[in-house]
This record gives C-alpha cells, sequence and structure tokens, in this order.
C-alpha cells in the first residue's frame, strides 16, 4: 500500500465527496445490496438494540496521513470539534445509559480542547477510550505526558498497529511510524498500560492490502509473542478490524484494481451472525461539527441518522433508538466473516 | 468462450462447481480439504505456511494465489513465505540432485 502525503481533499480528489463514494459504492459488489441481504436474515430494517457508546470524532486533523484512512485524516486537514459542541456533547452525557464515551479523530489529542473535554466526561463517571495513534506521543513534547494523562482519567487506550514489522506497518502508516509507534508503547507500558489491571491498552490490527482479516485469536497470540520478543512490549487484546471500502482506502482498492475483487470478497462473506453485532446497533457516532451518524463510516460519507434530529443540540436518545439504521454497500465491511467494529471482532 | 489460455485467475473462484460433473466425489474431497486444513496438532496458521510452500512445489497457479493472500491474511510476513517457498524450492533441487547418486553409481558401473 504506497503512502499518500495529502489528504484526498487536498488533492482535490473526487472521492473527498461522500457522495461520489457512495455513487462508486452503489454500483459495487455481485449484484446484491446491503438492505437485501439484511433481509434475507430478519434483520431490515436494521434497528438499535440500544445506544450505550457515544462515539465522538473531535477533529479530521492528524499527524499521520495513513494510506487506508478512512477519516481522510491528516496535518492539511483543520476540522476540529469546538469547545461549544464538546458542551452540547457534555450535557447528553448527563444520561446514564450512554455508558462510554469513545473519543476519536484524526489524532484527538491534537484539539486543543482535548485535556479539558476529557476531564469533564470523568466528572460525569463515563468509561473513557482514546483512540490514539501511538506516534502523536513521541511527536512533540507537549505531548510526551499522554501516558500520565491517560492514567490520571483511567482512559482506555487503542492504538493501532498494523503488523508487528516495521516493513508493514510503514507501507500503510508512513515512514518510520513503527519505530516511533515501539517508543510510544513503551512509553505506556512504563506508566502500567498493559501491565496493571484497569489500564488497558488495546491494540488495532487492519490489514495492510487487498485482503481480510485473520482469527482474532490467532492474530493476538502472534503480536503477543513478536511484540513480547523482539521489542518487550506488553498489551491487553488485539482488535481485528476489516478496511471498510471508504474514503482513501477507497482511492487505494480503486487505484490498485482491487476494488471488483474486493467487494466481492465482503459479499461472499456475509455473515448473518455478524450483522446481528454490529456496532451501529449500541453506538451513536458525533462529528466534529456536531452532527449525528449511525456509525464513524457514515460519518464519513456524509450520511447523517435518519429523522428530524441530526444535530447533538437536538440529541433525543429515544427517538435514536427508534430510528432506522442507514445502511450502503460499505456495511458489508463489518459483517464479513467473524465481524468488524471499534473493538474488533464481533461473533 | 476464451481461447488459448490454459489459466485463467477468474476461474479459482468457480473451483467449488467441479461437483457439476461428479458430485458425490466432490463433496467428499471439499469435506476431507476442510478437516485438512482446520486446527489440529498444526494451527491453521501454520497449515496455510506449509500450503503455500506446496503450491510451488506443484506449481499450481491457483493454489499461489490463494495461499499468498491466505497467509498474508494469517499474519505470515513476506520474509517468513518467502523463506517457505524456499525450503519448497530445496526439496525441489534436492529431489533432483540426489538422483545424481545414481548417475555416480551407473557411471561407475560401467568405466573402467
Amino acid at each position: 500500500m504506497a503512502q499518500l502525503t495529502k489528504s484526498l481533499k487536498a488533492r482535490n480528489s473526487d472521492l473527498a465527496s461522500g457522495a461520489h463514494q457512495l455513487e462508486v459504492l452503489e454500483h459495487a459488489g455481485p449484484g446484491i445490496s446491503f438492505a437485501e441481504k439484511l433481509q434475507g436474515c430478519g434483520l431490515f430494517p436494521l434497528k438499535p438494540t440500544g445506544i450505550t457508546i457515544f462515539q465522538v470524532n473531535i477533529g479530521r486533523m492528524c499527524n499521520q496521513t495513513c494510506a487506508h484512512c478512512h477519516v481522510d485524516a491528516g496535518p492539511d486537514r483543520t476540522e476540529i470539534m469546538t469547545r461549544e459542541t464538546m458542551m452540547q456533547c457534555l450535557a447528553v452525557l448527563k444520561d446514564p445509559s450512554l455508558e462510554t464515551v469513545d473519543i476519536t479523530g484524526g489524532a484527538p489529542e491534537m484539539n486543543p480542547d482535548f485535556r479539558w473535554f476529557v476531564g469533564e466526561i470523568k466528572k460525569l463517571n463515563k468509561h473513557i477510550i482514546v483512540r490514539c495513534n501511538l506516534t502523536i506521543i513521541v511527536s512533540n513534547k507537549k505531548y510526551h505526558d499522554l501516558p500520565e494523562f491517560y492514567k490520571a482519567h483511567n482512559v482506555e487506550v487503542i492504538s493501532s498497529l498494523p503488523f508487528y514489522d516495521a516493513d508493514r506497518t510503514d507501507r500503510q502508516r508512513g515512514e518510520g511510524v513503527f519505530k516511533s509507534s515501539i517508543e510510544a508503547l513503551r512509553l505506556l507500558n512504563d506508566a502500567g498500560y498493559g501491565k496493571d489491571p484497569g489500564l488497558l491498552l488495546n491494540l488495532v490490527y487492519n490489514p495492510s492490502g487487498a485482503f481480510l482479516p485473520a482469527s482474532q485469536v490467532e492474530l493476538e497470540r502472534q503480536f503477543k509473542k513478536e511484540l513480547k520478543n523482539q521489542h518487550d512490549i506488553v498489551f491487553n487484546n488485539l482488535y481485528c478490524i476489516t478496511n471498510m471500502p471508504v474514503s482513501r482506502y477507497l482511492d487505494f482498492l480503486i487505484r490498485t484494481g482491487n476494488f471488483e475483487n474486493y467487494m466481492d470478497k465482503l459479499v461472499v462473506a456475509f455473515n448473518p451472525s455478524a450483522a446481528a453485532g454490529v456496532m451501529c446497533r449500541n453506538t451513536i457516532s458525533v462529528g466534529w461539527n456536531g452532527f449525528l451518524y449511525d456509525c464513524d463510516f457514515n460519518q464519513m460519507l456524509d450520511l447523517t441518522v435518519h429523522g428530524a434530529q441530526t444535530h447533538i443540540a437536538d440529541f433525543n436518545i429515544s427517538a435514536l433508538n427508534q430510528r432506522d439504521i442507514r445502511l450502503g454497500q460499505h456495511c458489508f465491511g463489518c459483517t464479513a466473516g467473524a465481524g468488524s467494529s471499534c473493538g474488533g471482532s464481533t461473533v | 468462450m476464451e481461447k488459448n489460455h490454459y489459466y485463467n485467475a477468474a476461474d479459482l473462484k468457480k473451483f467449488p462447481s467441479v461437483g457439476e460433473f461428479g458430485k458425490d466425489l466432490a463433496d467428499k474431497f471439499f469435506a476431507y480439504y476442510s478437516a485438512v486444513f482446520a486446527e489440529g496438532a498444526l494451527t491453521a496458521r501454520e497449515k496455510s505456511l506449509v500450503a503455500l510452500a506446496v503450491s510451488h512445489a506443484v506449481q499450481c497457479p491457483y493454489c499461489i494465489d490463494a495461499y499468498a493472500t491466505d497467509a498474508t491474511e494469517k499474519g505470515w510476513s513476506e520474509q517468513q513465505m518467502m523463506e517457505a517457498v524456499h525450503v519448497a524450492v530445496s526439496i525441489r533441487g534436492g529431489a533432483s540432485l540426489v538422483h545424481s547418486v545414481q548417475m555416480m553409481n551407473k557411471v561407475k558401473e560401467i568405466s573402467m
């Protein structure tokens, strides 16, 4: 997977537009829609099982430009959540049924209000997840204390590491990323992450190319063995995530002539059990500008939730729990094989 | 129908259809195949690497496509996969070379 240095938006690519991506995806796959597949297993229309996870994307700014990024994040992206929108989120988060707050980006730490936001969420006694890209910790002196900050707020850290060697990692995430990631993991381990009970450090594996992830159990075993033996790094769980045919990964698939085969693979691997457990059934996704989505992928395709209340200012959990979840051909990415979610396999 | 193509990558997807000309034996083969590749004393991951090496030994392009993908998915690195291929190559090469003992025997037998 060739590393690109600019976002699709900065390159004025057609694929920077959600509408264009949806048009490309609509004609993908061997002649069957995702909705039809769900009908076949009695899951259409797809309904929430009850929202308990509040996933909030606080900005598209990032210190990396990963080749597969579904957010099209990078240093050239300036969209970040304002403190005003964060305050609207905090008002919503007083609802006790929202148990977990999953903070993502870009590199969420680059939002100047990140630490304030985490501190305020903690006061509401929520479980907090931060999706940290690792390299941000060592990218600048002002971020070096992040492991201690996470520890002080009992944050669960989830970080991407697509492989346990530099070659495959750097091809996906950029030159030198593996080395910096190992350095950051060492700092997290030193703070007790991955070692002390309660300081959870989970890694995310997603394939560095046009192929699907294998068994999460086996890959986790392999990652643990290699990272311990080669770098003395420990972590808790490995989450295997299938790459969604969205944004820069979609661009990669098309550029390399892999798009058709990849979509065929996803459709052939459709698993009704995985469909029943998709994350959009218990998660709501909030964009940097406060709009509400069924998931982070629908967010990048500009598909706001069905219904009248599409913004955090109008958040109504009862109405959201009754809505029909918006579907598209990209959803096959979450239902292939053992399933895929922000928490890894679902089956 | 395409002509003059002994191998077509798209035919790999049609492998399950070989039952069309003989269902019973095909069903038995695929059941056996699934059983062979299941977790056992060797893991499914280890079996994938063995299959990749054997694919090269038997020079089957379909098998190479299938197990290059499968072994990558199962987390084998490029270096590990290439080493496995060299194992196959060395056995193939060794199989030829070891016959040179027979050649030597024969030459010595007929020589003064």
